[in-house]
């Protein structure tokens, strides 16, 4: 039986989020993961923004940093900067990392600096009401949105991969075992991880949008669920409104703490 | 059936909010909804430790634990 | 004797934090600090600390705070459009107790305003800039020598008592050189080592009103958050836990005052003119001062060096004794504003300018003339 008790703050359950919320699901997968790692509880930093997803952190027996919305992610490179032998995770949500934190997502994956960021994507604000978010699909339904969502979305993985994270993945709650998986592959990764969880909020996305139980969104987010190798022999057409999952990107390049180390420091060390 | 695995199923009514999602998901109806749609065992011999409660489970309210 | 160097202002300032013991630096290119960050990226490798150039202000500021919580001593240094976008990570410093310096080289604004002009319109954005009640502590030096010194006890400070220090200057000083003769006795505080007694580690348990909090990774594993939270570093939103805290945070400064606060006072004894300036602009007060002492004029000078919290108690008995308290300053009336709350309307006087040029000795010397 897996101790899940082993990582939790037990005297801070039952948490915060709505029954049948995703991000407990994905906060369980989270720990499946790094318990493979096998690493000290000591050695381990939570970081997290503000959000619905950013509530995970208070729940983790290890270091962990409630930090502000959007700034997980440099919050994050200090404590790498400081202390490169911290394991740092960050725990983000799709608010948090694409709208208000973008700019230091998009950096901190250039840089590729070795930190695992798993972001929550529910497609909506769901702490502050509902509001629509980077991720709410076209044509449905937010607070902010009475008459229907207009804006295109962003798609999180392309935007990884075209800021330079060395490793990339998607997965879903409706498929934890697999969620598992990916994030485990994303902790080994000596770099900029980024691993989307794409999760239901049925509280304040779905009862707008006829999914009221989370079941019923969870069923939704599986019936758009697409592999990437069965994507990849799909039209375009076919792909729109798809969630791919899968690993995107797994690869090998000098990460930047090391690279610092590796080239400023010793130059500097020895006489500039 | 000889050999047949036993599983215990732990559900922690503390912190079950009632979500369904441990009863929708099992296959085999080991379990079900109580009174206030929490989880509750309906049988346990149907139990066959596939773990999809305890994976969708998001609050820690059910783990499953195989009688050796 | 130390030795002597010739240093600019903003240089001075990367010298003195490396001398403070700083570990890490997280800045942002913005005119008239720039040199800060530059140094700080040729110093700090060379002692085994690092150096980020970040995407932003805000990551800047984040990315120190990071720093500091995993137990280095750290710095930002940023002007006016910079300081405006820290401004609520800085809060988040000031709530969660965290140590680390933010340099504020000051020009003209608001907005982009004048980014190669001197100015001292943030001493209110340094008191009153990020959001809700809090206490802060801000450093103004007014010389180069000074800058080296100043940016040591501000790293001192900001340890001491686990507060974020905002270290201001302004565009003359950051740009301008002059000797500093580098002390080899010069005092640096370092922060304890925090081990737990009982197995059951409150990252924000009290000692004298200042908490106990570990460096992350070293063995004691907790919570920090920017809400409102209680001695396990868990959030406590209840209003008695609010009210105890607030009152705890301001207590650690009212209750340290003398320790926190630094200024100098120059010219004549019980004067009848107070001259109440600040930073760089304080040395063309100190020069109208001292032709006005010799014209036979009594006159003082008094200049705050700790800005916040401000020297209010010793002005406020210097300026009771003098006919007129002339305040003057590179800005619309800020320090003149806080003065108001314990100096009359009729003796004080704000002598202000905002043309991107220090107030002259000789332009302070006509508006004493005036009131004569």
């Amino acid at each position: 039986m897996f101790d899940y008790a082993e990582y939790l703050r037990l005297d801070k359950l039952p948490h915060i989020w709505c029954y049948g919320c995703g991000n407990g699901i994905i906060l369980k997968g989270a720990i499946r993961a790094i318990d493979k790692m096998g690493w000290e509880k000591d050695s381990v930093m939570a970081v997290s923004g503000i959000g619905c997803s950013s509530r995970a952190t208070g729940y983790l027996d290890f270091n962990s940093l409630h930090t502000l919305h959007g700034r997980a992610i440099p919050f994050a490179t200090g404590i790498k900067m400081a202390k490169p032998e911290l394991n740092v995770i960050v725990f983000t949500g799709d608010g948090d990392a694409t709208a208000i934190g973008g700019n230091h997502f998009i950096h901190a994956a250039r840089r590729n600096i070795n930190l695992t960021v798993i972001l929550f994507n529910n497609n909506i604000y769901g702490m502050t009401g509902g509001q629509y978010s980077p991720t709410t699909p076209k044509g449905y339904f937010a607070s902010t949105a009475p008459y229907g969502h207009i804006d295109p979305s962003f798609d999180i993985v392309e935007l990884a991969l075209g800021a330079g994270a060395t490793f990339v993945a998607r997965s879903t709650v409706a498929n934890p075992r697999e969620m598992e998986k990916v994030i485990h592959e994303g902790l080994k990764n000596k770099g900029f991880s980024l691993i989307e969880v794409v999760s239901n909020c049925h509280e304040r996305f779905g009862k707008r949008n006829k999914m009221k139980s989370p079941y019923e969104m969870i069923e939704w987010i599986r019936s758009r669920s697409v592999s990437k190798v069965k994507a990849e022999s799909m039209e375009a057409e076919e792909r729109e409104g798809k969630i791919i999952t899968g690993i995107f990107r797994q690869e090998t390049r000098p990460e930047y703490v090391e690279t610092y180390d590796e080239l400023v420091l010793k130059k500097a060390r020895g006489g500039i | 059936m000889a050999g047949k695995k036993e599983f215990l199923i732990k559900i922690n009514l503390d912190f079950c909010k009632a979500c369904g999602l441990c009863y929708s998901y099992c296959p085999t109806k080991a379990i079900g909804p109580d009174k206030e749609f929490r989880a509750s065992v309906v049988d346990a011999d149907k139990c066959i430790g596939c773990l999809q409660c305890e994976n969708y489970c998001p609050d820690f309210a059910i783990e499953i634990e195989e009688i050796k | 004797m130390g030795e002597i160097k010739f240093l600019q202002g903003n240089e001075a300032c990367a010298l003195g934090a490396m001398r403070a013991g700083l570990r890490f630096f997280g800045g942002y290119p913005i005119t008239p600090s720039s040199e800060i960050a530059e140094q700080c990226a040729r110093l700090l490798p060379c002692s085994g600390g690092r150096f980020i150039q970040m995407e932003d202000e805000i990551a800047s500021i984040a990315s120190i705070i990071g720093a500091s919580l995993a137990g280095s001593k750290s710095m930002t240094a940023t002007s006016g459009p910079g300081f405006s976008l820290m401004q609520e990570a800085l809060g988040y410093g000031i709530m969660a107790e965290i140590p680390f310096v933010v340099v504020n080289v000051m020009r003209g604004g608001p907005s982009t305003g004048h980014p190669t002009g001197p100015s001292q319109g943030d001493i209110m954005q340094a008191r009153w800039g990020t959001h809700g009640d809090h206490p802060v502590i801000a450093l103004y030096p007014e010389s180069v020598p000074e800058t080296y010194y100043e940016i040591i006890r501000a790293f001192n400070l900001a340890e001491r008592f686990r507060q974020p220090v905002i270290f201001l200057m302004d565009e003359i000083l950051g740009k301008m050189n002059e000797s500093v003769e580098i002390k080899d006795d010069i005092s640096v505080f370092e922060r304890e080592k925090i081990q737990s007694r009982d197995g059951r580690y409150r990252p924000y348990a009290m000692k004298d009103d200042i908490p106990l909090t570990a460096n992350y990774g070293e063995g004691l594993r907790f919570h920090v958050t920017g809400l409102f939270h209680d001695e396990t570093g868990f959030p406590d939103v209840s209003g008695e836990n609010i009210q105890k805290n607030m009152d705890r945070m301001y207590r650690k400064i009212e209750n340290n005052i003398e320790e926190l606060q630094k200024w100098e006072e120059s010219g004549a004894d019980n004067p009848e003119i107070l001259l109440v300036s600040a930073g760089t602009q304080a040395r063309s007060a100190k020069m109208a001062c001292q032709e006005l002492n010799s014209r036979g004029i009594s006159a003082a000078v008094f200049r705050p060096v700790t800005v916040w919290p401000f020297p209010e108690k010793r002005l406020s008995a210097l300026a009771a004794r003098s006919k007129k308290v002339l305040v003057v300053e590179m800005n619309k009336g800020q320090l003149a504003d806080e003065c108001r709350k314990f100096i009359s309307d009729e003796k004080l006087i704000p002598v202000n300018q905002l043309n991107s040029e220090m107030i002259s000795p000789d332009e302070i010397i006509r508006q004493v003339e005036g009131v004569l």
